[in-house]
């Protein structure tokens, strides 16, 4: 680049983006990556992020739920990029194939019954109250959207089950208006659905989903309230 | 009494919707994420490795006509007729039939015909045109092409009757003569063809290299009654709870039961020809469609339903869960 065209470039630049002054960087940001940035450090700082301490309540098996639920989806993810290395049929001829599948099996079985008990255990605690209304709903659509995903799964296995779930499947799809687009018995389609798109759908619900349970914090006891003042009382305040 | 109730109900609110002020206690979720990580990881190694999976080999057309002939038969004369499941079921296939209707809503019909498959075509023809086959079929196949549309009706159709007559009962052994045309010929062709294996891998894309498709065989095998008859041995027919169901004794899709329980009622399993309950049964995918989803949205907006949202207080789960807080304040 000539010197020339170099000094036009910082002068279209300049003209572009002003200067700022060294003492103005503390300002209130008016740009969006500066608002984001501002946003995320005062409702969610790091402390808050990645807390050492819960509250005393949280002390319950039912609250183990929720990360056996994260763990068991790492296990599906794990076995199941094995699986889509090798090939929607590797598994019926190879034993070491069988074996993955069977840990991508049983990882979706833990998934789902850990995630019932969770979604129950926040049912039971009325996990919604506090404005963590969003926290519910994003857990809901991380359910529904995992039901999905278990059924491309089934669907694209190449044997028995695979034949007669898409031919059931298919009716109340069909009926629905959906099966026109989403077609089970598609192969390529359910394939790249199931290996792709849902887990990337998936993956996002939850990391959603667990920054919202952070930024709110984990909901009071219901009746918190009598606890709290009976507490105040006795330590005199 | 009330200014006491309303003072609770705003110290319980800004308890729920500011950060915790109350006693506190060590918690590592990093740590116990690792730990969680472990267990899950062991349990599934050790049930894998001691359980395996389900994993029943698929039934092949080749099975089909070779266990279960006449079947297969019965099946392409239905499928040339225009009478099988597939020939009558409507969109996304075809215009063979009108879809479930949901009162007066029709979705299947509003999306049109999306995957177009015409059994007689694409099961039977199509195939048989795809390899060299015998002279009398390949006779047979000569004299379907140059027959009008009207002609190929009249032949399938007489055929397809007879053969379903009671006194022929589905044998084509039995069947009275008549004006079949290439019917007779072209069914038993296809089966000859199933039952070498040839057939297998033809249907779902004929003359092509690739194919990523499996509509056309999963629709076909349908029709008959093969499938019918495995899903009904290892109890996956909807009526017996097979959505959640799996071959041998491994769980299935269990979180499907609230799905699944609909299609056990008696209302969805009529043999009625006429009354609501039959209109039910023949619509019911798309009732019980409707019933999972307006649940499945009751329980998503929970928290903005009055007296529902109460519930958990109600059922008292919660007692169990801070017995310890509500006993020792910590």
């Amino acid at each position: 680049m000539s010197a020339h065209a170099g000094a036009a470039n910082e002068g279209a630049r300049s003209a572009a983006a002003p200067l700022v002054a060294a003492d103005r960087t503390d300002a209130a940001p008016t740009s969006l990556i500066g608002r984001l940035r501002h946003r995320l450090e005062h409702d969610l700082p790091y402390d808050q992020l990645l807390p050492e301490t819960q509250p005393s309540y949280v002390a319950s098996w039912i609250y183990v739920f929720g990360v056996l639920t994260l763990a068991a989806l790492a296990m599906i993810i794990a076995s199941g990029v094995v699986l889509a290395f090798e090939g929607p049929s590797w598994y019926h001829t190879s034993g070491v194939g069988h074996w993955f599948n069977s840990l991508h099996f049983w990882s979706v079985q833990l998934f789902f019954m850990f995630m019932l008990v969770h979604l129950v255990g926040k049912f039971s605690m009325a996990a919604w109250r506090g404005h963590r209304a969003r926290t519910w709903i994003t857990g809901m659509i991380a359910f529904l959207v995992s039901i999905i995903a278990g059924l491309t799964g089934y669907v694209v296995q190449t044997n028995f089950d695979s034949q007669w779930i898409s031919f059931e499947a298919k009716d109340g799809l069909n009926a629905a208006g959906v099966g026109a687009w989403f077609n089970v018995a598609n192969l390529g389609q359910a394939l790249l659905v199931h290996v792709f798109l849902l887990p990337a759908i998936i993956l996002v619900i939850v990391a959603i989903h667990v920054v919202l349970v952070r930024l709110r914090g984990v909901v009071p006891p219901i009746d918190a309230a009598r606890v709290e003042q009976a507490r105040d009382a006795e330590e005199g305040r | 009494m009330m200014a006491a109730s309303r003072e609770l109900h705003g110290v319980q609110h800004q308890l729920e919707t500011t950060p915790w002020r109350g006693p506190k206690r060590h918690y590592d979720i990093l740590r116990e994420g690792l730990i969680a990580l472990l267990v899950v990881g062991v349990v599934v190694v050790g049930l894998a490795s001691f359980l395996g999976s389900p994993d029943d080999p698929a039934l092949t057309f080749k099975a089909w006509a070779t266990d279960m002939p006449q079947d297969f038969y019965d099946t392409t004369v239905s499928e040339l007729a225009g009478t099988s499941e597939s020939a009558t079921y409507g969109p996304p296939y075809n215009t063979g039939g009108t879809g479930q209707n949901l009162g007066p809503v029709n979705l299947q019909t509003a999306m049109g015909v999306r995957i177009p498959v015409d059994p007689a075509t694409d099961f039977v023809i199509t195939p048989l045109q795809s390899q060299a086959q015998p002279g009398d079929v390949s006779a047979a196949l000569s004299r379907w092409a140059a027959a009008t549309a009207d002609q190929r009706t009249a032949w399938t159709t007489a055929y397809d009757n007879a053969l379903n007559d009671p006194a022929a009962g589905g044998d084509p052994t039995k069947v009275a003569s008549g004006d079949y045309g290439p019917v007779p010929t072209l069914a038993s062709g296809l089966e000859a063809m199933a039952a070498s294996g040839a057939l297998d891998g033809i249907l779902a894309a004929p003359g092509n290299f690739y194919s990523t498709d499996n509509t056309k065989q999963i629709l076909f095998m349908g029709d008959g009654g093969y499938l019918d008859a495995a899903a009904s041995a290892t109890h996956l027919q909807g009526n017996q709870w097979g959505m959640m169901n799996e071959t041998g004794s491994y769980p299935g899709q269990q979180w499907l039961a609230p799905f699944s329980f609909w299609y056990q009622l008696p209302f969805f399993n009529s043999e009625a020809d006429s009354g609501l309950a039959a209109t039910l049964t023949a619509n019911g995918d798309i009732y019980i469609m409707a019933i999972v989803v307006v649940f499945t949205l009751v329980v998503m907006l929970l928290p903005f339903i009055p007296g529902l949202r109460e519930l958990p207080r109600v059922l008292g789960l919660h007692r169990l869960v801070w017995r310890r807080y509500y006993r020792d304040g910590h």
